[in-house]
């Protein structure tokens, strides 16, 4: 984020950019063979071949452990149709990816058509149904990462794993629910951010060598204290009274130095890391905010004093 | 920090270690509301919701004493379900509580179910949020042992089953209804409404389908009393609410504020303001799905109200900031490639709609536009909106629409400029036989 304003108007002069001045933008959502950013919504179907029907469970040979994993599942829900998501994440995490085996033993557990299976694992982006390597990395690329980054990540991570497919699987991902630590990665399963593009390598080699949870510790997601500074801990609800907890609360004085860095049931975290280290050298102070005292004042009525239509 | 910090009621205490546990959690006075509340007439803790003026957290602010109420008598099988399909892009608030404080959204459910008389529940989590659905699923074991789940709990004569569900990545499944076909294990499809959910919901079921921040705050309304918690916040807008901001800030993450707080303190107090050196060029109210505001809107009090007469919504309470760096263009890309990939394919104006305002828009970031295709992108834009069962095309066209009327200059800007790049079209797979390539 070290590049300047970026303002065009209709009046400003058109300036032709020099080539490759516009940066990575172009690689960042590479273009798929029709032609478009995005992938289809169909493979088609193989017309030549006849349907299959319901798998007999007695002639196919299903794991022990994942068909009690699927039984388990259908134990739970009214219809045992609901039981084909856990049972499908069952069958991944027995054959690492949605293999025409995996649904076949779905579906012979379930009794249910293979195609039912398909129709269900075809929707849902994280069954992968063509093989993929070892390790799962997710690169966040929505709007949040994006801002900060995210393009270039997922860029120089496809370029550092493009001859090591059998050993890393990278895909750009929808939101991930972490835009705190943007611009944030998903190494099977655990969050980690912010990442550098410049750290790719070494985010692979941790992962090549001594797994996921090995990457960054201090920068996962659950090491993390909350960012909140009236966040602290205090008694709950629970134990006192409608008007104590406001008292408190708002008598509260702010502990984001004091705040626990630790999380439940974690004994690795690291003290005193907040949201992200490297950013919080050039934070604001409230102090210096012109707009402080009016907001003070603002914050007592709960509104704007200029909106009265409230 | 200077300013008066508002009542923490969920963030209270969040980060003390063991929280997750049963034991911290009720070593805390965790769980005594919910003992207290089976002991109570349903009717009455309905009415203290409805006092609240709680409005739904996960994007409509729907009241939820008044869905609750939807639900109606009788002997068939109700369901209660937590949607923790947290995947509206710019919202994280329930993943922190989850991971953190699973026990308080546990507590709400076992309140929920007893109040609509449902006897089976489940949490819907986002494939993703592998560790959260572990703590959680951790965290349900634990109340099971206690006697907090399962059958006549606590001598109340209710009976509950909690499960955990997993999605597996699917933005659609965080609509109401087609989360509710991707728990009956089907595509996520959302389905026509009426019949809401109350009525006919799972497996025909009545059904109380709530966010985990709103199923989170039923203990603390009933812990302090409706009327008290409905002094929180403004008219309308009762309560605090979990906002998440992120994008070019300094302290991006998630704050528990009382509603009604401008949203400039939110920024500049909370957030340590937008990035070093930069100014807000525009900012998403409500995660992506809310039409952009721009900087002089951000004296507006961040309430369910004033934000809707902006002429944009609350939704999740995810604040977006983007800074003077940010080219609108890009975003408008950013957020068409990601609606286009989500849109389930059900409806037609929200599948090709999606598609097509992309194309367009990958046609002006390429120089291959004219200013005459700006007007064709708003034309598709309000075609999707109002048209589908759900609301995943207006998500999509609101935004999209709102950057291209707040940054037509630049829109047009963009498009001179990549028509006179050099390489404008060097990004063209060479291998790709394009038919546009003629036309350029």
């Amino acid at each position: 984020m070290s590049h300047g304003p970026y303002i065009e108007t209709r009046d400003s002069p058109v300036v032709a950019p020099e080539p490759g001045a516009l940066g990575p933008r172009d690689k960042s959502i590479p273009r798929r063979p029709d032609g478009s950013r995005v992938p289809g919504w169909d493979t088609p179907a193989d017309l030549s071949k006849d349907p299959a029907g319901v798998p007999d469970l007695a002639t196919t040979p299903v794991p022990e452990a994942l068909k009690a994993e699927i039984e388990d599942a259908l134990s739970r829900y009214p219809d045992s149709k609901s039981a084909i998501i856990p049972a499908l994440w069952a069958a991944q995490r027995t054959h690492h990816w949605c293999s025409p085996t995996a649904v076949w033993q779905v579906a012979a557990v379930l009794q249910r058509t293979p195609a039912e299976i398909m129709a269900v694992a075809t929707f849902y982006d994280m069954f992968e149904t063509e093989e993929i390597g070892k390790n799962t990395i997710y690169v966040c690329t929505n709007i949040s990462c994006s801002l900060r980054g995210a393009d270039a990540l997922l860029h120089q991570f496809e370029v550092e794993t493009a001859d090591r497919k059998d050993e890393f699987h990278v895909r750009g991902f929808e939101c991930l629910g972490a835009c705190d630590i943007a611009p944030m990665i998903s190494i099977d399963g655990l969050y980690v951010g912010p990442v550098d593009v410049d750290e790719v390598s070494q985010v692979l080699e941790t992962v090549a060598t001594q797994g996921g949870p090995a990457v960054f510790p201090d920068r996962q997601i659950n090491n993390r204290a909350s960012v909140d500074p009236g966040a602290g801990d205090r008694p709950t609800h629970g134990s006192a009274g409608p008007q104590s907890v406001i008292a408190e609360s708002s008598s509260a004085k702010p502990s984001g130095d004091q705040v626990k860095s630790q999380t439940p049931g974690d004994e690795t975290s690291v003290e005193g890391v907040g949201p992200d280290p490297r950013r919080h050298s050039s934070t604001t102070q409230p102090s210096d905010d012109p707009n402080k005292d009016v907001a003070t004042e603002d914050r007592a009525t709960g509104q704007d004093p200029e909106d009265d239509s409230l | 920090m200077s300013t008066p910090a508002a009542p923490h009621l969920l963030f209270d205490g969040i980060d003390e270690p063991g929280l997750a546990t049963r034991e911290v959690y009720e070593r805390r006075g965790g769980y005594e509301i919910m003992k207290d509340a089976l002991r109570r007439p349903q009717d009455g803790i309905i009415e203290e919701l409805k006092q609240s003026g709680l409005r739904g957290r996960g994007g409509a602010g729907f009241p939820l004493g008044m869905k609750a109420s939807f639900i109606p008598a009788g002997g068939m099988d109700k369901y209660l379900v937590c949607n923790a399909d947290e995947s509206e892009p710019g919202t994280f608030k329930d993943r922190e509580l989850l991971q953190k404080s699973p026990h308080s959204l546990i507590e709400g459910m076992i309140i929920a179910a007893y109040t609509v008389s449902a006897n089976k529940a489940f949490i819907y989590i986002r494939g993703e949020y592998m560790h959260q659905a572990d703590v959680l699923e951790a965290a349900v074991e634990e109340a099971k042992a206690a006697g907090y789940l399962g059958d006549n709990i606590l001598g109340s004569g209710h009976n509950l089953e909690l499960w955990v569900h997993r999605g597996a990545g699917a933005y659609i499944c965080g609509e109401e209804t087609g989360l509710l076909d991707s728990l009956e294990g089907k595509r996520g499809n959302p389905r026509l409404k009426p019949p809401f959910p109350a009525n006919q919901g799972l497996y025909q079921g009545p059904t109380l389908l709530n966010n985990v921040e709103t199923l989170a705050t039923i203990p603390v309304i009933l812990g302090m009393g409706g009327e008290e918690y409905a002094k929180l916040g403004v008219e309308r807008s009762s309560g605090t609410k979990l906002i998440s901001i992120s994008g070019h800030v300094q302290r991006p993450g998630n704050y528990e504020i009382e509603l009604g707080m401008r949203a400039r303190d939110i920024l500049y107090d909370l957030a340590g303001g937008p990035t070093a050196g930069h100014e807000v060029k525009f900012w998403f109210p409500g995660g992506s799905s809310s039409p952009v505001l721009l900087p002089e809107d951000l004296d507006t009090p961040y309430d369910f109200d004033s934000i809707a007469k902006k002429g944009s919504m609350l939704g999740s309470g995810a604040i977006i900031i983007c800074d003077d760096t940010s080219s609108p263009v890009q975003v408008a890309l950013k957020l068409a490639a990601f609606y286009r990939h989500e849109s389930c394919g059900k409806c037609t104006p929200c599948r090709e709609g999606t598609n097509w305002t992309l194309r367009m828009l990958e046609r002006i970031d390429e120089g291959l536009a004219t200013p005459m295709d700006l007007d064709r992108l708003a034309s598709v834009c309000q075609q999707i909106q109002g048209n589908c069962l759900c609301v995943l095309g207006d998500a999509m066209a609101m935004p999209v629409g709102s950057l291209i009327a707040k940054f037509r200059d630049e829109f047009e800007a963009h498009i001179e400029m990549r028509r006179a790049s050099p390489d404008f079209l060097m990004d063209l797979d060479p291998h790709v036989e394009t038919p546009i390539r003629v036309l350029a």
